[in-house]
């Protein structure tokens, strides 16, 4: 895959593009010169073990501290320089839990809505209409601490979804659920594919990886492959992900042709 | 979403939505929190029913500025009480920042795609709006209890009521980006709120102090925590106190650079540390 962002016009833009980004925290470096690119209706697997470097790249793209080396765009406008036309076009479901236990699902989306700069009138319908997306619209009067995880990471994503982001960022979104939980999450986001938005999945788990997905495997802070997975099967001469996942992260390097 | 809006959203309106939005969450989740309210209730009242009471013989308060006559050692320690609200709220809203840092709440925060410093402001400013709810609560209680000052008084130790919050939510804010982990706020407690409170006027006048230990006296001259009290004090009184508004707001400013210079993302201490989250 290649980077194809045009800083200048969003129309041509990738949703995510990260070129050469590295990033230490002291004398330990996190990430090491890490590329990819997320086109927008495309669905990019982040791949790699804990410790990785899958949150620190999350971090960076989020903007909770700057990268030092390298770039990154969100549809084309750099986060650095231009941070509120690219955070506009971005939303997150991170890997803990972020909303309040205390407030109604409908008030946890209607103060991200308020975030987002919406006022109350408009924040209240799309908040409404984002928990009807994922399935929970009778329930928005509820507090979130009655939710089970898998709804609670459902609302997340209404959250990340109320103000249209082009680029959808998931970390380790499924971490706790079950397995039916889990297949509903990934059921929405495959959903929201087909819509345009362009979506980076990061997990450590194989089994969350279609047959045919974009992976980039992150290892250690550095990308090890970035490819289609049939690729990464012949490099890594595997004959299943887990086991060019375990070969790959195992100290063998393995390029996209 | 159509450029239009998106940039409409961004604009002054949007700016509007996004303070009202931080204020309003504050204000709901306080609501909610009956304990806390009552906690942040009892705490000066447990002061002014008891404490006050026992001591109004033993210290006694002549006349000074800005009272015209004797008072009870309630209506002074009154500002005073005032203060500890302010700054209990404060250090309240500094833990409950460390949590939210820790758990990954304080995300959604900062991905909005507002200017971080206007985020930051807009917190501060919800949590002195909460605060403001409390003090009233109390001083409407301590009126019963013969704390009674003008009717004008309640109305002129707003702004002086808003700046101390402010001056001490921004040092709050500053702890909280530096407290590495909630376990260190026990810590907060010993060496930043108890040394703020007691070495200050709050309890007793500075000539008194001054009488006792010239050093201590020095030392709650120099507390931040000291001049926001007596700003309060004269405030109720409809007056102004010079040298404690230019303190206090000498004080928003530094601690509020710190807080803003702290959560940067290019220059912060955030980076250097590490965020929450394993992958």
């Amino acid at each position: 895959m290649t980077a194809s962002a045009q800083p200048s016009a969003e129309s041509a833009a990738d949703a995510l593009m990260v070129r050469g980004v590295s990033h230490s925290f002291g004398a330990i470096r996190a990430l090491c010169d890490v590329s990819l690119a997320v086109p927008r209706g495309a669905f990019v697997v982040l791949l790699g073990p804990n410790g990785a470097g899958k949150s620190t790249l999350f971090s960076l793209v989020t903007r909770l501290y700057d990268n030092v080396s390298g770039e990154i765009r969100i549809l084309g406008h750099d986060v650095r320089r231009r941070p509120t036309a690219a955070l506009r076009q971005l939303g997150v479901v991170f890997q803990s839990r972020s909303l309040d236990s205390d407030l109604s699902l409908l008030q946890n989306l209607t103060y991200h809505a308020a975030l987002q700069g919406m006022g109350r009138r408009e924040g209240h319908a799309r908040a409404r209409a984002a928990l009807a997306k994922v399935g929970l619209a009778d329930r928005a009067a509820e507090k979130v601490r009655a939710l089970s995880g898998g709804q609670a990471r459902r609302v997340e994503i209404a959250r990340a979804l109320l103000h249209d982001p082009a680029c959808l960022l998931l970390d380790e979104a499924t971490v706790g659920l079950d397995v039916a939980s889990r297949e509903s999450v990934l059921a929405i986001i495959r959903g929201l594919v087909q819509q345009g938005v362009g979506v980076l999945w990061a997990t450590h788990l194989v089994d969350e990886v279609a047959a045919d997905d974009h992976v980039v495997l992150l290892h250690k802070g550095s990308v090890r492959f970035s490819g289609p997975v049939p690729k990464l099967l012949e490099i890594a001469q595997a004959g299943s992900l887990r086991g060019a996942f375990m070969r790959v992260t195992d100290n063998t390097r393995a390029e996209a042709a | 979403m159509s450029a239009f809006t998106a940039s409409r959203r961004l604009g002054a309106a949007g700016y509007l939505a996004c303070f009202n939005g931080i204020v309003w969450r504050e204000v709901l989740r306080f609501l909610h929190q009956r304990e806390r309210f009552l906690a942040a209730l009892v705490r000066p009242l447990v002061w002014l029913f008891i404490f006050a009471a026992g001591f109004r013989q033993v210290l006694g308060v002549s006349i000074i500025p800005p009272y015209q006559t004797y008072v009870l050692y309630e209506v002074f320690v009154t500002p005073g009480l005032v203060g500890m609200i302010l700054l209990f709220n404060a250090m309240q809203s500094s833990l409950s920042m460390v949590y939210d840092r820790e758990t990954g709440a304080m995300r959604t925060l900062l991905v909005s795609p507002f200017p971080r410093s206007f985020l930051l402001v807009s917190k501060l400013l919800a949590g002195v709006a909460v605060a403001l709810l409390q003090v009233y609560v109390f001083l409407l209680i301590a009126y019963f209890w013969e704390v009674e000052p003008p009717l004008i008084g309640y109305f002129t130790v707003l702004p002086a009521l808003v700046l101390s919050g402010l001056m001490l939510g921004a040092l709050a804010l500053f702890m909280s980006s530096v407290i590495k982990q909630l376990e260190n706020f026990a810590g907060v407690m010993n060496f930043v709120i108890f040394p703020m409170f007691f070495a200050s006027s709050a309890l007793y006048p500075l000539w008194r102090i001054r009488e006792s230990s010239p050093l201590l006296y020095e030392i709650c001259r120099l507390n931040p925590f000291t001049h926001a009290v007596e700003l309060i004090r004269f405030a109720l009184y409809g007056q102004i106190e010079p040298t404690s508004l230019a303190i206090v707001s000498g004080c928003i400013a530094l601690f509020l650079g710190g807080a803003i210079y702290a959560y940067n993302p290019s220059k912060g201490l955030l980076g250097r540390r590490g965020a929450p989250g394993g992958g």
